[in-house]
């Protein structure tokens, strides 16, 4: 899971001055998985089982979801086949009036589960790639015999003729593999291929020396893109997110704050963005305690940066400011100190100056071990 | 590969894609894999006459009478409303 915007909106159903509906929900069902990939974009501090929304509890989620407009529920994680109820939270979302997509890294997903996921109605499957064998993809998710288990998964997949979309996380050690996996996505009859480069949020932050590509690599991989993106038109589509730290203006996380998306935790809190816990001064509702359209319209968290009302200069007169709104708040924070600074990765912000001294560092030595990702 | 379709080819809505109404934000949505894209007129009246059986022909042919406009005119469009939606797969053809 590393995405930035989960949905797109090409006419948005927005009158200016007001808050549109969300068109899109982030479930992570748990923050359970056989993984452990280093650039998880779960927190660093990870809850338990215990903790967790009960079968009944997220249902009544999607419902709430499914009334105040969202379209789109991503079932997610961790790995949400941890969940022994997942066919029935899947069926309770398609019963809700949600298109529903599993995020997954194919283990535990059966045979047998497979059949009961298609049989409640389970859309589209967002199936995991580590790496393009199963030596370079077990050791990226930590997992022996994943790689493996993960083929045979694709192979029932297509099989069935369930919709999928692979997404390949790309980084320093896989970046190169770029035309293999698009061969994969082909073979395994995906219709469409995520080429989504790591950003460095959480656990993909305390690995960010090991994981960043080199500027070489982010050219080949954008001119890559582009040219199978013409080759393929009609055979495979694609959703490419670019290295950040070497792009000249910032990625519109989530599209915009509070304008399109939101997630739900484990635990039930409800977040504008999946990192957004990493900003210590925004207090996070809870839908045990909070109706979900409160928590969409009137919270604070969603309100913070919702708009472009917050913004700083050099946005405020930016011509791009309703293009990228000013860039990621979470790494702002990060990286210029600031959550309502602008994104220092846009080459107009004050604090460009950081990321080239993060890329210069991380460039000089050699990549160091992963610290893997664990409960 | 051309995504233009000809005459005889006979265009659906794949497995994972489909028209939805939406009962929030009023009219007619598209769900494919991850995206929704909003209706307007036009592309739902040419969406529902996209059912797998229909010709490409025939539609056009429908639409033009429906609205009473050249059938040239009406073919541009719709050839790249679908071309479009052919790129992105959320179209498939049958010859």
């Amino acid at each position: 899971m590393n995405k930035p915007s989960p949905i797109e909106q090409p006419e948005p159903a927005q009158t200016k001055g007001t808050v549109p509906p969300p068109l899109a929900m982030l479930a992570e069902l748990t923050h359970r998985c056989p993984l452990s990939c280093p650039y998880c974009s779960n927190p660093l501090a990870l809850s338990g089982k215990e903790g967790e929304l009960t079968t009944g509890e997220w249902i009544d989620v999607f419902r709430q979801a499914a009334d105040i407009g969202v379209l789109q529920l991503h079932i997610s994680g961790g790995e949400p086949a941890s969940r022994r109820d997942l066919v029935e939270l899947v069926e309770g979302a398609v019963q809700a009036g949600l298109y529903t997509n599993l995020v997954t890294s194919g283990i535990g997903l059966t045979p047998r589960r497979m059949d009961e996921l298609e049989k409640v109605g389970l859309e589209h499957i967002q199936l995991s790639l580590q790496g393009t064998n199963a030596e370079l993809a077990d050791r990226i998710g930590g997992y022996k015999g994943g790689y493996d288990r993960k083929m045979q998964v694709a192979a029932e997949i297509a099989k069935r003729g369930i919709p999928l979309t692979l997404n390949a996380v790309m980084h320093r050690h896989n970046m190169d593999d770029l035309e293999r996996t698009i061969e994969m996505a082909l073979e395994l009859g995906a219709r469409r291929l995520e080429v989504a480069c790591v950003q460095f949020h959480g656990w993909a932050l305390k690995n960010r020396a090991a994981l960043m590509p080199t500027r070489q690599q982010t050219d080949k991989v954008k001119q890559q893109v582009a040219e199978a993106q013409a080759r393929l038109r009609g055979v495979l589509a694609f959703d490419f997110v670019p290295p950040d730290y070497y792009a000249d203006f910032p990625k519109a996380c989530m599209g915009g704050w509070g304008s399109t998306g939101l997630n739900i935790t484990p635990d039930g809190t409800v977040l504008p963005c999946h990192v957004a816990q990493s900003i210590p001064h925004l207090e996070f509702d809870n839908i045990r305690q909070t109706p979900l359209r409160d928590i969409w319209y009137d919270s604070t968290a969603f309100n913070a940066y919702r708009g472009t009302g917050w913004m700083p200069e050099p946005c405020t007169s930016c011509e791009r400011k309703e293009i990228d709104f000013g860039g990621c708040r979470c790494q702002a924070l990060l990286l210029a100190g600031d959550a309502n600074a602008v994104d220092p990765v846009c080459s107009l912000s004050p604090d460009h100056g950081r990321i080239i001294d993060i890329l210069a560092a991380e460039m000089a030595g050699q990549a160091p071990d992963f610290t893997y990702r664990k409960l | 590969m051309t995504l233009e379709l000809t005459a005889t080819d006979r265009p659906y809505l794949p497995r994972g894609v489909r028209m939805h109404k939406d009962r929030v934000r009023g009219g007619v949505v598209l769900l494919a894999p991850e995206k929704a894209i909003l209706l307007d007129d036009i592309g739902v009246a040419i969406l529902s006459r996209v059912d797998g059986k229909r010709q490409f022909g025939e539609i056009i042919a429908d639409l033009a009478q429906t609205f009473q406009a050249p059938s040239d005119q009406i073919e541009t469009d719709v050839q790249q409303f679908l071309g479009g939606l052919r790129a992105r797969m959320y179209l498939g053809v049958t010859p």
